[in-house]
């Protein structure tokens, strides 16, 4: 009787879930006792966090991607064929192609999106990097601006929970770089009443934000942006103006997951230690998938992904559960274009960012090409 | 009628609860009321600092055995 392992969704956290199966069930797989499909929407995969470079210059847009077949391990049956339905009573997946898939264990790894249109005017008047086509168009904007006024302007729920930060300081010193500092005034936006949802992560940023004269405000939820006036305009009442908005959209889940009635927005009930959905014993749900109320980092899904190999291994090999997830993040923070810090935490422990330096920066840096490694499960 | 929407974010951490709420007002009418359950003592003053800065009403705040409720009405 062969165990069937469904993955819906080839982002990084079904991918290092794929992978970390194959190299520690690799004697189930060649008697067939085990088979591994996975069900993704494109043929390349993105190494997302790369995106952030993209608007500086700093890195080549070939080297966010690779085919998604040569990152799977041969042992996966790979299908460009996203899910269209989940039926978790019924125990199966059908896909845009119309085809059926029953499981045996099923991992939920469908993933975020931006959604602009959500704000009236977003889409139009705001720049964007959290997509390839989002980051083109403000490397472009980024190479005619002659100085003026540039809004970052944060919304939630976001991924990379980080990338605001370190966005808005990179832009600092590409400015400066560029001569172009003195002529432009540089304002974060953030929801909440301070700089970031982790409050290490603001005490820090705060006073490095005072240190490079740019400006801050905080209970900022974008409620419209009008493009022919450019401005942007918070449910809190505040108007600002810019010349550049860069905006980093508020998210949602994947919208399979809310026509399959399985949580509203795309997010999915999660047991925050056993990754199992919460009313089912034969699916599991990793990155940004879960309702989790952590980070939704590369990271969150990376050591999300670990703890579900070793369960579902155990649970194939040893009839039981292996380990709890404990809710580790760690997340580099470009504080600039040289230099770097990070964070990490889990459930028990907060974060502590460290001093900024050069050999963090050059890590994180290294860590943008080791990325493959860890996609195909070897770090 | 007014209408009523509750969100459950006992659990979450801050600013989870408050992030909840923000969510949620965007999708109901002025006049709705929102009901917001939290775990997290930081709401208090969290999200009391909120509707003072964005003009929505406190209904009322109660401390139950478990969590906190707010009754939140959206004024604009």
């Amino acid at each position: 009787m062969t165990t069937r392992i469904l993955i819906v969704g080839g982002g990084l956290a079904g991918t290092i879930v794929a992978n970390g199966l194959c190299r520690q069930l690799g004697r189930e797989l060649a008697k067939g006792a085990v088979n591994i499909t996975m069900l993704g929407a494109d043929e390349r995969h993105l190494y997302q966090p790369g995106l952030l470079y993209i608007p500086f210059g700093r890195m080549r847009e070939a080297e966010l991607f690779r085919e998604q077949r040569k990152v799977l391990s041969h042992h996966v049956y790979f299908h460009v064929d996203p899910a269209t339905a989940i039926d978790v009573d019924g125990r199966t997946v059908t896909t845009a192609s119309g085809k059926e898939y029953g499981y045996d264990y099923l991992v939920l790894a469908t993933g975020s999106r931006i959604t602009p249109e959500e704000v009236p005017g977003m889409a139009e008047g705001a720049h964007w990097f959290y997509d390839l086509a989002g980051a083109r168009r403000l490397r472009e904007a980024l190479g005619v601006f002659t100085g003026g006024r540039i809004v970052v302007n944060v919304n939630v729920p976001h991924k990379c929970p980080v990338a605001p930060i370190e966005v808005t300081f990179m832009l600092h010193d590409f400015l400066k770089e560029r001569g172009l500092w003195d002529k432009t005034e540089l304002t974060y936006t953030y929801p909440i009443g301070r700089l970031h949802g982790l409050e290490p992560v603001a005490n820090w940023a705060q006073p490095e934000m005072d240190r490079l004269g740019i400006k801050y405000e905080t209970f900022f939820n974008a409620e419209s942006v009008d493009p022919n006036a450019r401005t942007v305009t918070s449910m809190e009442g505040s108007t600002l103006p810019y010349d550049l908005l860069i905006t980093i959209p508020p998210h949602k889940g994947a919208q399979v997951i809310e026509n399959s009635g399985l949580g509203k927005g795309g997010w999915v009930a999660t047991d925050k230690k056993t990754l199992h959905r919460v009313g089912s014993n034969n699916v599991f749900v990793v990155g940004d998938t879960t309702d989790i109320p952590i980070s939704k980092a590369g990271s969150t899904a990376h050591f999300e992904a670990d703890t579900l190999v070793d369960n579902l291994v155990s649970l194939i090999q040893e009839g039981c559960m292996a380990r709890e997830y404990d809710g580790k993040v760690f997340c580099f923070i470009e504080a600039g274009l040289n230099r770097g810090t990070y964070v990490w935490f889990n459930y028990q422990v907060p974060p502590n960012p460290v001093p900024p330096s050069r050999m963090v920066h050059w890590f994180k840096l290294a860590y943008n090409r080791m990325y493959w490694l860890s996609a195909r499960g070897l770090m | 009628m007014a209408e009523r929407k509750e969100v459950d974010a006992r659990g979450m951490a801050c600013p989870g609860p408050l992030i909840a709420l923000i969510s949620a007002l965007k999708t109901v009418e002025v006049g709705d009321e929102v009901e917001v359950l939290s775990t997290d003592r930081g709401s208090n003053k969290d999200i009391a600092t909120w509707l003072n800065k964005a003009g929505h009403q406190l209904v009322e705040s109660e401390q139950l055995a478990d969590h906190i409720r707010f009754l939140v009405r959206k004024l604009r």
